[in-house]
């Protein structure tokens, strides 16, 4: 049932203060609209239980990439296109740029924003498992000030965030360092584009220098989409495999523990069967590759 | 703020918008989509609606160069943005290389994907002149067609970039 636009206020401040001051006045009765890529779909459904709509469209404060010597800090209006096309985040983030090409189509991606990815809180969103093997912090503005928080722990459940009624994301902050680590991501979906993920991977590796016939892993870190009802950071299965080589036994006690726990669930889009085999299959998939790479030089930027 | 209630006080605004290079002047709900005022009161009934839901890609339009969906930007977001729908790239190239190439190719049958199709081929020619066949699978993969099973569209775009003034003459 379509929605009636009579029904609706929207107002756009021009400022990333003013945004701020009208929901401190009013916290709580103003739902911030950026792209509007998930907003105006649930408008659209009739969906939409919000009735006064506050435009964070293009705040320039909002709209910005600062390159520091040990993070990139990526302002929360930032599209997905900004991302892909920006030579830093592609050099040193590459699975938030991958992620970010994923996103819908060209069309979604020039308006869906990352702040609006993460406060939608889908536990299919594309780009949060980047942020959590990279382990974004996020920077909260309200008229009170601001606040710095690590993005891990953000989500406390489905669609729940620990964002309160008078604040925006200002920023996403991501360390430069995992440029050197090996980088994997895929998602698995019924379209090559333009899809919600059944699964989702986001996986880090650095190898330890030693013996190229016997790759140690030195530092692992893998986060999925798809599989429990928020973005989701395997730290059992990172924690039983940090140290060890690469061997076969590995890849089968990594893909066992990973399916302990994930907590993937039936819905419109695929069954919690087909995720947990999908999930333990790109791990293993990662494993693989990351024993593949030896002790070769990461190239910038690159997936394996 | 930019949202000016009106002598009645009904909830509609005045906007300036900029649409196929002309300023026009519109009073309308701020949450009324972009495609409904598109169509509805400037007569712009070439950009279409398919899903209402960001997914199909017939209502694309071009915002300040950027290719988006209609049918999800409010219209308060739209003013100050330059607007470009299929009627105002139609008579431009390269729109006019690529509609002679659908015609050739066969890219259109019942029509109503195609003034999507070539919005967004368009703004794929424009970041890239001689695009790959991934390229345009990339450019055009918001864009639904329920007729032609895509590859005409395809071969359309590929042989519109060869004509285009930056190909390579090939002897």
């Amino acid at each position: 049932m379509r929605s009636d636009p009579s029904d609706y206020q929207l107002v756009a401040p021009g400022s990333l203060h003013d945004a701020v001051s009208l929901l401190a006045a009013e916290p709580g009765a103003w739902l911030p609209i950026a792209g509007g890529t998930d907003v105006m779909v649930q408008y659209a459904a009739g969906k939409l239980t919000a009735r006064k709509l506050l435009s964070i469209w293009n705040l320039p404060e909002l709209r910005k990439i600062d390159i520091l010597p040990d993070e990139i800090r990526i302002g929360a209006g930032c599209t997905y296109t900004d991302l892909r096309e920006h030579e830093f985040v592609r050099r040193d983030l590459p699975l938030l740029a991958s992620a970010a090409r994923w996103t819908g189509g060209i069309a979604n991606q020039n308006r869906g924003t990352i702040g609006g990815n993460i406060v939608n809180a889908s536990p299919a969103a594309d780009s949060l498992p980047a942020l959590l093997v990279y382990d974004a912090e996020l920077v909260l503005i309200s008229a009170r000030g601001e606040r710095r928080l690590p993005y891990f722990g953000f989500h406390t459940g489905y669609k729940k965030t620990q964002l309160l009624p008078d604040e925006l994301i200002r920023s996403v902050c991501l360390p430069r360092r995992f440029s050197t680590y090996v980088s994997y991501a895929r998602k698995v979906g019924a379209r090559n584009a333009q899809a919600i993920s059944k699964v989702c991977i986001a996986a880090l590796g650095l190898l330890s220098s030693g013996a190229a016939d016997t790759p140690r892993i030195e530092d692992v870190r893998i986060a999925l989409g798809s599989v429990a009802p928020i973005p989701f950071r395997l730290i059992e299965t990172e924690k039983t495999i940090q140290g060890k080589m690469i061997d076969r036994g590995l890849l089968t006690l990594a893909k066992q523990i990973a399916g302990r726990e994930i907590r993937p669930i039936d819905d419109i889009r695929s069954t919690a069967r087909y995720r947990a085999a999908v999930a333990g299959n790109l791990i293993v998939e990662f494993l693989a590759r990351l024993r593949a790479t030896g002790e070769q030089a990461v190239e910038p930027g690159a997936i394996v | 703020m930019t949202q000016s209630p009106g002598k009645k006080n009904d909830g509609k605004c005045e906007l300036s918008l900029e649409v196929n290079g002309e300023r026009k002047m519109v009073r309308v709900y701020p949450m009324e989509r972009l495609l409904d005022v598109l169509r509805h009161e400037f007569n712009l009934t070439g950009t279409k609606e398919g899903c209402g839901e960001g997914e199909c890609g017939s209502c694309s339009v071009l915002m300040d160069g950027a290719l988006v969906n209609s049918c999800l930007v409010p219209v308060l977001q739209a003013e100050g943005a330059a607007i470009l729908t299929i009627e105002g790239l139609a008579a431009h190239e390269p729109s006019c290389r690529m509609q002679q190439t659908f015609l050739e190719c066969g890219g259109a049958q019942c029509g109503i994907c195609t003034p999507g199709m070539i919005v967004a081929a368009v703004h794929l020619l424009d970041k890239h002149a001689q695009p790959t066949l991934e390229d345009i699978r990339e450019g055009l993969s918001g864009n639904l067609c329920r007729c032609t099973g895509y590859m005409q569209i395809f071969e359309a775009v590929m042989e519109a970039a060869r004509r285009g003034p930056s190909a390579k003459h090939i002897p």
